[in-house]
């Protein structure tokens, strides 16, 4: 039994915080994961490094979290360095089944077996269309912070941020104290929405602190309670964006790019592939994979990150060690004491939900969205192709998908999902949760057919 | 240049690095070695692409391998991620699929 446990192969997928403290975990019990991510290099997105040759500082690059970042990466050198696992970069996880993972690398597909599996798939934005949305020069939130971070560039150089939740303020001070070009930062969140998150967020006061100072450093930038209207665009991009102040008023911003994020999504493709079961979550408003504290999602499957619930990077690497230690246990395997980390991931948890309260998904916003507004962004279908379909074959989103194509383009539903639940939901009168979950379906990310003909020779 | 003759991206830092040549649709551009492509051609066109199901021309979104928005095509080869490539010196990229499906060449 224990030489069969200590044989075991764990595959991790991602190496951001909740990867890499899961590997660290596993490797320190003796085991050899295989890590699988599509980074260039480990660090995920919050952590994310630039390519070999940039010269700034973690200080530069990270602010305060310079030595968690530090000691995260020189963590998982150090592994690799010591050939402690085996590391897959540049590399997706397409698909699952019967214990083999399909993995695309370079053009190709490999199949690698494995007997658990650990999902640190990390999130990405929460994305509310906003008429124009489908033009260049609109990004997420997190594109204009991976720009600045890994390539050292600004995405325009009159820059609106709109949305809310903490990345809103974090990367309009990072662009600030980088010299890029700000205009306004938009958040749909008021002030009183906020204060009803303080106290969740007291629960991490020194990072709710941090907050508040970045925020007043921006001044007369940053407007609270705003209402979107539209992007105005040309033929090449934005030059204005339209949107009410909290009292009301109409505005319009001049600006070349607009960056767009409420808080974030959990990116949770392969826990569906990998048949995981899922819960809508009301704190969240989203659809999240079900599992215990420690990220057991049963059968040999474990969760950690962003991907299971939204704590944010410092709850990444809790996570990470609890997911791995659930593995550990499971493989009847000595594992260290969890009961420290399922303390602190309570206290990250009471945080988190502070946030999702304080700066929550424009439900309203996107409800009242004209009918012309484009909702996938993938295919240029617009709300009322989308509400027909409602209407057609009624208020669920899977029957939607397949009559209007929301959600069947390349991203998959990741940018257009939730959007689209809340249109049927509101034609429906109903909630968001009662317009169902799409399916996610292989391959996670598009497969040139070449990848697979080449497995077989033909 | 698809979308006109001005960059999107403004470089703030990091410049200090050794120059790379590429072409964009037969334009001679420059950039420097641990650019993405995306950062690449943005820094001398608007845009990366034009969308197949609209009028507007895409230039990215996410930068970070999960929309899907950022496809360009060498002239030779399949099409990849902008946002995800790193620039090599000589690369020839198109903004379009190079050459009209092989059963339309044919017939």
């Amino acid at each position: 039994m224990s030489q069969t446990s200590q044989g075991a192969r764990v595959l991790i997928v991602g190496a951001g915080p909740a990867g890499i403290r899961a590997a660290g975990t596993l490797c320190a019990a003796g085991l050899r994961p295989i890590v699988v991510d599509e980074g260039a290099r480990a660090g995920g997105q919050i952590y994310r490094r630039p390519p070999k040759g940039f010269t700034r500082s973690p200080e530069t690059l990270y602010g305060s979290e310079a030595a968690k970042a530090r000691a995260l990466h020189g963590a998982f050198d150090a592994l690799v360095a010591a050939d402690a696992l085996d590391y897959l970069p540049r590399a997706s996880v397409v698909a699952l089944s019967d214990g083999v993972a399909q993995v695309l690398n370079e053009g190709r597909i490999r199949q690698v077996p494995y007997d658990r599996l650990l999902l640190a798939t990390g999130a990405m934005d929460r994305v509310a269309p906003v008429p124009g949305w489908q033009s260049a020069g609109v990004y997420t939130l997190g594109a204009a912070q991976i720009a600045l971070k890994a390539q050292g560039v600004a995405l325009g150089q009159q820059i609106v941020l709109a949305g809310s939740g903490p990345l809103l303020t974090l990367l309009a001070y990072q662009l600030r104290k980088a010299g890029a070009g700000l205009a306004a930062v938009l958040d749909t969140s008021s002030l009183t929405t906020q204060m009803r998150g303080l106290p969740g967020m007291l629960a991490r006061p020194a990072v709710a602190l941090r907050g508040v100072t970045m925020r007043a450093r921006l001044g007369r930038l940053y407007h609270s309670g705003v209402t979107l209207e539209r992007i105005e665009t040309d033929a090449t991009g934005p030059v204005a964006i339209h949107w009410c102040d909290r009292r009301g008023r109409p505005r319009r911003t001049p600006c070349d790019m607009v960056g767009l994020g409420w808080h974030l999504r959990a990116e949770t493709h392969l826990a569906d592939l990998a048949g995981i079961v899922f819960d809508y979550s009301e704190v969240w408003a989203q659809w999240l994979p079900r599992a215990d504290a420690m990220g057991r999602a049963g059968q040999g499957r474990y969760l950690a990150g962003d991907g299971l619930r939204i704590l944010g990077a410092d709850g990444a690497e809790i996570a990470g060690r609890l997911a791995a230690i659930a593995c550990l246990q499971d493989l009847g395997l000595p594992a260290p004491d969890p009961r420290g980390e399922l303390r602190s991931r309570a206290r990250m948890e009471r945080f988190a939900r502070g946030l999702a309260r304080g700066f929550p998904w424009p439900a309203q916003m996107v409800r009242a969205l004209p009918d012309d507004s484009i909702i996938c962004r993938c295919e240029g279908i617009t709300a009322a192709d989308l509400r027909a379909g409602a209407v057609l074959g009624g208020a669920e989103a899977n029957r939607v998908k397949s009559l209007a194509r929301v959600g069947m383009g390349r991203c998959q539903g990741r940018y257009c999902q939730l959007a689209g639940a809340e249109l049927i939901a509101a034609g429906a009168g109903q909630s968001p949760q009662a317009a169902g979950r799409l399916r996610g379906q292989a391959p996670a990310r598009p497969v040139p057919a070449g990848a697979y003909c080449d497995e077989t020779g033909q | 240049m698809i979308g006109g003759a001005q960059g999107r991206v403004v470089r703030l830092a990091e410049t200090a690095r050794a120059p790379v040549r590429f072409w964009f649709d037969g334009e001679e551009l420059r950039a420097l070695k641990g650019d993405t492509v995306l950062t690449a051609i943005l820094l001398s066109a608007r845009a990366l692409r034009p969308s197949e199901f609209g009028p507007e021309d895409r230039a990215g979104f996410c930068l970070m391998g999960a929309c899907q928005d950022c496809w360009v095509w060498p002239e030779t080869g399949p099409r990849f991620r902008a946002c995800s490539t790193p620039i090599a010196e000589g690369m020839r990229l198109l903004s379009r699929p190079p050459a009209p499906w092989p059963e339309e060449s044919e017939a």
